[in-house]
């Protein structure tokens, strides 16, 4: 009897093991196909000129592989929506966590999570039929279709990652502290402000991470109302990002720019491990703090 | 028992395989596979619900993916016949391949419908996609700056525009898209676009400019007149037989019973 039970735990256990192993073997599996397939165009095009050009002419019959303004409009893209969502998201978070009467808390939540829900291709979409027209008009360029249509949608995007895991880091701060802070006579907006946020802080600057992570990433949305000329990034010009930049060409291509595109993916994966190593980093300090 | 059962398969395989040559429909399994061009999309959707019906138990499939990948899958034989919307380059058929003509398609200049704008030379069309005019008013629309919409590099609809007005290379523009719908819902939504796409794509949301005095129209690119043009190819591998179904397709396509459909679905039929 024990010994059938004991064959049945280690049964379960190896189960477990394997589903565990699969995992982290997708993991392996991308990372290694990726710096396989990326690093050989990497070689031919030359680590400087390919990081460092500024030129992308990927079918010419002298063609350059330059991915400079792709590096620089993710990042000048991804740090407009965090300077866009990120007040936004965090106050919002404050509010639905701390003032919010429970029906509308409830609401917000509803609301936030549903915005979490919207497929990539719908922001996309509302961003070219109602965005990129709105720009056009409001701001008397010749075209909308640009890198602030793509700063505010990400913005909007990210929205739904900085508030639920803001609204849950201020959520563990404990009692006691707004209790004390109440009781020597600061007022609620004055506890919530200088109280439970500084006790919050590593988590929200998770969700922050979390939110940039996200941006960079993001590629569906991006593709639709940014225009994707290969131009260095300005916020009234059309731009193409590192994801589009893969997303857009790769269906058609072949040779050495397909090669190029692995090597754009590789660059991209890189900012993304940077982004989450950040992410395990303020995580950790929560967890000690 | 085995014995039978042996029989009884080489029985089975022996009924299938008359069944096979004999070409009647009913094995089920048989499939014509084609691959490419985005913008041969409606002609041959409707050559190959016309061709299912006419040869039931046939599976006809359509990959839309791009001209040079649609000849890219060919040659490597993952697909029965290849669908460009380009003529093969020299080492294109260097390598095996053979271009068979199944009509063409005229390349419509669109701008949004309240463009003054109604007609433009080669040259100017030209000198707008390089940068050289920049403004509207220089070819007597009103004072606004052009915005370039173009296809991303690989596109048939790319190459095909950029070869007849020989721009390869030099053209500046402001948006690259993935497809020809994007074109034209980019298009329709801005009064100073100006954009190409396929005309057997176009619709009453954008105006198609004529050319050197030209409209686009079917007869003016049968007889050559409007010169923004390309051919729909259909690409096979020279040593390598077509299987049978694919065979009937290829020769449904090229038939006088195909040719008004390839003209309702927009296009110009080459026979």
């Amino acid at each position: 009897m024990k010994h059938k039970k004991q064959l049945l735990e280690t049964v379960i256990h190896g189960v477990f093991l394997i589903l565990g192993l699969i995992t982290v073997g997708c993991v392996l599996l991308i990372t290694i196909y990726l710096v396989v397939a990326g690093l050989p165009a990497i070689g031919k095009i030359g680590l400087f000129d390919f990081l460092l050009g500024d030129t992308w002419a990927s079918t010419e019959t002298v063609p350059s592989f330059g991915i400079l303004p792709f590096i620089l409009t993710s990042v000048t893209g991804t740090a407009g929506a965090i300077l866009l969502g990120v007040p936004v998201g965090f106050l919002t978070a404050v509010y639905l966590a701390k003032l919010a009467p429970p029906a509308i808390r409830q609401a917000g939540a509803f609301a936030v999570s549903l915005l979490a829900g919207i497929p990539s291709v719908v922001y996309g979409l509302v961003g070219m039929m109602v965005l990129v027209p709105a720009i056009r008009t409001l701001f008397h360029v010749p075209d909308g279709a640009s890198l602030l249509a793509a700063i505010i949608v990400l913005a909007i995007m990210i929205l739904p990652s900085i508030i639920s895991v803001s609204i849950t880091a201020l959520e563990a701060v404990p009692k006691e502290y707004e209790d004390a802070s109440l009781a020597l006579g600061a007022t609620p907006v004055e506890t919530y402000f200088r109280v439970s946020v500084p006790a919050a802080k590593s988590g929200i600057a998770a969700a922050v991470v979390l939110g940039v992570g996200r941006a960079i990433g993001e590629a569906m949305a991006v593709m639709m109302v940014s225009g994707n000329a290969p131009n260095l990034p300005s916020l009234f010009q059309s731009v193409r990002f590192l994801t589009t930049a893969v997303a857009s060409e790769l269906s058609y291509s072949s040779g050495l720019q397909q090669q190029a595109l692995f090597s754009i993916a590789l660059v991209l994966f890189l900012f993304i491990m940077l982004i989450n190593a950040t992410l395990n980093f303020f995580l950790k300090g929560s967890q000690e703090g | 028992m085995k014995m039978s059962n042996k029989v009884l398969t080489l029985a089975v395989t022996a009924m299938m395989s008359v069944s096979l040559l004999a070409g009647c429909g009913d094995s089920g399994s048989q499939t014509v596979s084609t691959d490419g061009s985005t913008s041969m999309e409606k002609v041959i959707g409707t050559l190959g619900e016309a061709f299912q019906q006419n040869n039931e138990g046939v599976t006809f499939t359509y990959n839309p993916t791009g001209s040079s990948s649609g000849i890219k899958a060919a040659q490597e034989g993952r697909c029965d016949i290849g669908l460009s919307s380009r003529a093969l380059k020299d080492e294109e058929k260097e390598a095996g391949l053979k271009e068979t003509i199944l009509g063409y398609d005229g390349i419509a200049i669109i701008v949004h419908p309240e463009n003054p704008v109604t007609d433009l030379s080669l040259e100017q069309i030209a000198d707008i996609y390089t940068g050289e005019i920049t403004n509207w008013n220089q070819v007597g629309g009103q004072d606004a700056e052009i915005v370039l919409i173009g296809r991303e590099a690989g596109s048939g609809t790319r190459d095909g525009f950029e070869s007849i007005t020989d721009t390869k290379e030099a053209c500046k523009y402001r948006q690259e898209l993935t497809s020809t719908g994007d074109v034209i819902t980019t298009v329709s939504g801005n009064p100073d676009a100006i954009g190409y796409a396929s005309l057997a794509a176009v619709k009453d949301t954008v105006k198609a400019l004529s050319v050197s005095g030209v409209a686009p129209s079917e007869a003016a690119i049968k007889d050559g007149s409007y010169v923004v043009q390309r051919p729909f190819v259909m690409v096979t591998k020279e040593d390598t037989k077509l299987s049978d179904a694919a065979q009937r397709f290829f020769d449904f396509a090229l038939s006088a019973e195909a040719a008004p459909l390839i003209s309702d679905a927009g296009a110009v039929a080459a026979n």
